[in-house]
């Protein structure tokens, strides 16, 4: 018998899910984000100073993932945003049917910008839509500036790019230029901001970018 | 390590698929896989193999086939290989390029016996 051509996508029953998704939020007016980035770069931390930053101009909700415990949540829940934990029990992504399911524990109508931190991973969430608007991937200065060279999918799919941990850069061997470099030669059209946790520095442009282009 | 979920999702798709035809046996599946996909073609062959010892599917082997990253520049018009991961159009630096291939994760297609 001859070869039977199928010519689908392995992941189209994720990709139908996803399509899903992105009708509810966009009926609902939902602008949401997919956070990425590898374990460690300060995504939790990120999500803290911009919802302070964001808290009374806009309404927000996020969907934590994790591959174990609800830490995550409980540190977004003290800043009494409405916060849905997802374990995925060793899986290294989120995936579609996931987010479906947080998205009913959620009051949509209320919510301007929903931020899902995925599984702190450079690798596998790339490869699986969720139904965002958009992908912020965050690298931290003390990955190192080669990070977009060695994971390419991520920062090619990516619209946004923050660079995190800038207070440390006097300390490390990271050039930031060339971090940039790299990334824009993966993704010209990237949008790029610095920012530190520690410091505050460069959060307030990351949520006024927010403020003027959602809604 | 999303191999793992991948070599499901392709096993899922080929059942259908061998249901639909009433294969008695699946030999082979031709896979896509693109530069850019962030899939590591001998981690998805263990998988494959792992999760179907002991199913219907055993003796089944993965074909895959691997595509380059192209893309298109609006602005001149040329369709480029993308080297070094460089995404910026080589004809004329064109900054606006769109990848016409190289994230593919496809399943091209199926080798039953009837």
């Amino acid at each position: 018998m001859p070869i039977v051509r199928i010519e689908r996508k392995v992941l189209q029953k994720n990709d139908d899910i996803a399509a899903l998704n992105r009708v509810l939020l966009r009926k609902k007016r939902v602008f949401a984000i997919n956070l990425v980035s590898s374990p460690g770069s300060g995504k939790t931390s990120l999500l803290e100073k911009t919802i302070a930053e964001l808290k009374g101009k806009m309404n927000l909700a996020v969907i934590e993932g994790d591959v174990q415990t609800d830490l995550d949540a409980q540190r977004i829940a003290r800043l009494n945003v409405p916060v849905v934990q997802i374990v995925t029990n060793g899986a290294c992504h989120l995936e579609a049917k996931l987010v479906q399911d947080a998205l009913v524990k959620i009051d949509l109508a209320d919510i301007d910008l929903l931020i899902i931190e995925n599984v702190g991973n450079l690798v596998c969430p790339a490869a699986y839509d969720l139904g965002e608007a958009m992908k912020v991937v965050v690298a931290s200065t003390t990955e190192g500036d080669d990070k977009p060279l060695k994971y390419p999918a991520m920062f090619r799919n990516a619209s946004v790019l923050i660079i995190n941990k800038m207070d440390l850069v006097p300390y490390l061997n990271c050039r930031v230029d060339l971090l940039k470099e790299n990334a824009m030669r993966i993704n010209p059209g990237l949008l790029v901001f610095e920012t530190s946790c520690s410091t505050g520095s460069g959060i307030r442009e990351w949520s006024q970018w927010l403020l003027t282009n959602i809604g | 390590m999303h191999e793992l979920s991948i070599a499901e999702n392709i096993i899922e798709i080929v059942k259908q698929n061998a249901a639909v035809v009433n294969a008695s046996r699946v030999n082979c599946v031709k896979i896509r896989i693109g530069e850019l996909a962030g899939v590591v073609p001998d981690s998805l062959d263990f998988c494959y193999s792992a999760i179907i010892a002991g199913t219907e599917l055993e003796g089944s082997r993965l074909e895959i086939e691997k595509t380059d990253i192209v893309i298109h520049c609006p602005a001149c018009g040329v369709d480029s290989k993308v080297e070094d991961l460089f995404f910026i159009c080589p004809e004329c630096g064109g900054s606006d390029t769109k990848m016409i291939s190289g994230d593919e994760l496809w399943i091209v297609g199926i080798d039953f016996d009837e």
